[in-house]
């Protein structure tokens, strides 16, 4: 009898022990994501914070917000010290949705061919349009800053808008492919025993089953397209400058003093769009990211 | 072209359709393959244009400038002189760094010229692609191993790290000025009273701090579908057989992640050999923060064949860089492309 308590007694400690140990655990990654958490946050907080301070108090350093005011934000878009903000917001969404449009109607068409169809070169192909993701941006930009000159393009929508395709286009194409692999083909191929052609199948059965695919691969191809410094920095003007571009440039009052207040607003009115939309959709956007690269 | 149903037409289809339903074997099937490749040529038709006008052109155009010399001013007779073939001169002035002089002929370039700078550029660009690539991988890593594993609010967690990857580079750059700012948080938080920006090493720290923090979410996110990938049995087993966390991790996790590992190092890679933005915006290049790719921006104001030269060296740098890792180094990014395709047949 007495063996049998003290078996009990003995598996409970033990219990008791990994049961422990497992908390001790679980508190471990409780306090990891803790810090993750605060590593990926605080400095997008000090940014939003920082666009609700008064000028006055620019480099207070309360972690909850003093002294509110929305004055930054009327600051950001007054165009009296030669910012032009609100057009380049304008400028961005403009250029973003034609560059995400035509990257999307391009790749779509692309990465089907890449992912159902079967034909020579198929490796040389995808090779090509991974090593155009990994192409450096000023090995093109000399020679279109030349040419985009003798044509008299430079400040023009499209000197921004055709190099950016470049960056956004092998994106879109290799995204869409890891997508299209992963669709249930016997669908097609059930519509085309009925008797539709392959058009017909791609149009009828296929495009809605990619729609959610699609949207998906639009909203990276235009977070990258609005992200571009590098070309427009160079082949813009004041007129067709994007937000990247306006906010690294902007000037406040004073000639010596960087305007951080209004910056940090402009840079919170950039941001949060994005931000949103990355949240609201953040299991296929990572889906999307990731595709590409794993699968 | 849906009319042609009933019986298997003799000849293909004019939409060019694939007739599946029809016997896949002998010459069904070269047929098949045939009009496949037809199609494939058509949807594929207009990304290859489009990247060749984009990309191959550019390429192509730079590497003929980079062998024209620049028009200017000749420093002797003070005249305009129109340019011309150079050989390959624009490339031995920025490898062995030399300028034209007056009189003709070359001279070291004097310090502080853009033409000094080639190799301090090579260096600074590489220190920053090593000493970024290795935190993002580590911290990624542990991100990622955080990420895999079950706990209430992951999924905050996991859209949390989206939030450094949204934010455009330019307003990184911005708000981390903003945060090293003399008076900034960094150095009230810290207690010092650092110039970040106003001399080298601080400087350095702070385009890699916030390189650092603005893509480590993205490797973490690829290393974490690697991660995903790997089947829990595994690890079950292992247990069983009393092997200790760290044994599971290095003979488990590591061999099983690497393709996945291996291709984010190599994207990140990439990208830091090209930076640009966040070294242009936060220091602006001074203090030995210049890149390679921030020279080329520079120089163009000067001469665009010089810069041509220069950014095709750039170009082959990155290009040489990306074969070693492909050829030595097992990252097989195009393999992984077509490998799902493989496993289906």
């Amino acid at each position: 009898m007495s063996t049998a308590t003290a078996l009990r007694a003995q598996q409970d400690r033990g219990r008791k022990l990994s049961q422990n140990r497992e908390k001790w655990a679980q508190g471990r990654t409780y306090i990891s994501a803790a810090v993750i958490l605060i590593w990926c946050l605080a400095p997008a907080y000090w940014m939003v914070v920082t666009a609700f301070r008064d000028v006055g108090f620019t480099y207070d350093t309360s972690l909850l917000p003093t002294h509110i005011t929305l004055d930054n934000f009327n600051t950001a878009f007054d165009t009296s010290f030669g910012n032009r903000f609100g057009q380049a917001l304008l400028n961005s969404v403009f250029i973003g949705l034609v560059v995400t449009l035509v990257s999307l109607i391009l790749g779509v068409f692309a990465a089907y061919a890449l992912a159902r169809l079967n034909f020579r070169f198929k490796f040389l192909v995808l090779g090509f349009i991974l090593g155009a993701s990994m192409f450096p941006g000023v090995a093109l930009i000399t020679p279109l800053f030349q040419l985009f000159t003798n044509i008299h393009w430079i400040g023009t929508y499209q000197a921004l808008i055709i190099p950016n395709i470049s960056f956004v286009l092998p994106l879109t194409v290799y995204t869409m492919t890891s997508f299209f692999r992963e669709m249930p083909w016997e669908l097609e191929e059930s519509a085309r025993v009925d008797g539709c052609t392959q058009g017909q199948a791609f149009r009828k059965v296929i495009m809605p089953l990619a729609a959610p695919a699609i949207f998906t691969t639009a909203i990276l191809a235009f977070i990258s397209s609005w992200n571009e410094f590098l070309i427009a920095s160079q082949l813009s003007s004041d007129a067709t400058q994007p937000v990247t571009v306006a906010i690294a440039s902007f000037a406040g009052a004073q000639p010596n003093q960087i305007p951080y207040t209004a910056i940090m607003a402009a840079g919170t009115i950039v941001t949060i769009p994005l931000v949103v939309l990355v949240l609201v959709f953040q299991r296929k956007i990572v889906a999307g990211l990731t595709a590409g690269a794993v699968k | 072209m849906a009319t042609e149903l009933g019986p298997t037409p003799v000849k293909a289809p004019a939409s060019g359709g694939t007739p599946l339903h029809r016997a896949p074997n002998g010459v069904g099937e070269d047929n098949r393959i045939a009009s496949q490749g037809r199609w494939a040529s058509w949807l594929l038709a207009p990304t290859i244009i489009a990247l060749a006008i984009v990309i191959v052109y550019p390429i192509v155009s730079a590497v003929v400038m980079s062998f024209q010399k620049d028009a200017g001013l000749d420093p002797v007779t003070g005249l305009f002189t129109a340019g011309g073939p150079a050989g390959v001169q624009n490339y031995v002035n920025w490898l062995a760094q030399q300028c034209s002089a007056p009189g003709g002929g070359t001279l070291a370039c004097p310090p502080g010229t853009l033409g000094s700078q080639f190799w301090s550029a090579t260096a600074t660009t590489f220190f920053f692609s090593v000493v970024t690539v290795a935190f993002e991988t580590v911290l990624g890593f542990w991100m990622a191993i955080i990420m895999a594993r079950t706990f209430k609010g992951r999924s905050a967690v996991r859209a949390a790290v989206l939030v450094p990857w949204a934010i455009p580079t330019a307003v990184t750059a911005k708000l981390w000025l903003f945060i090293f700012a003399f008076e900034g948080i960094a150095n009230k938080m810290f207690n010092t009273t650092i110039l970040w920006t106003g001399s080298e090493w601080p400087a350095k720290w702070a385009v890699i701090i916030a390189d650092v923090w603005k893509t480590t979410p993205f490797m973490a996110l690829l290393i974490l579908a690697g991660l995903q990938m790997i089947p829990a049995e595994v690890y079950e087993a292992a247990k069983v057989d009393g092997a200790t966390a760290w044994q599971r991790f290095r003979m488990i996790t590591l061999p099983l992640v690497k393709p996945a590992l291996m291709v984010a190092i190599l994207f990140r890679t990439l990208d830091a050999l090209r930076m640009f933005d966040l070294p242009y915006i936060l220091t602006g290049g001074a203090n030995n923060t210049t890149t390679l790719s921030i020279l080329v921006i520079n120089q163009i104001r000067q001469g665009f064949n010089a810069a041509a030269a220069l950014s095709t060296i750039t170009f082959i740098i990155i290009f040489l860089v990306a074969f070693i890792f492909v050829r030595f180094l097992g990252a097989n990014v195009v393999e992984q492309q077509t490998g799902a395709a493989k496993e289906k047949k």
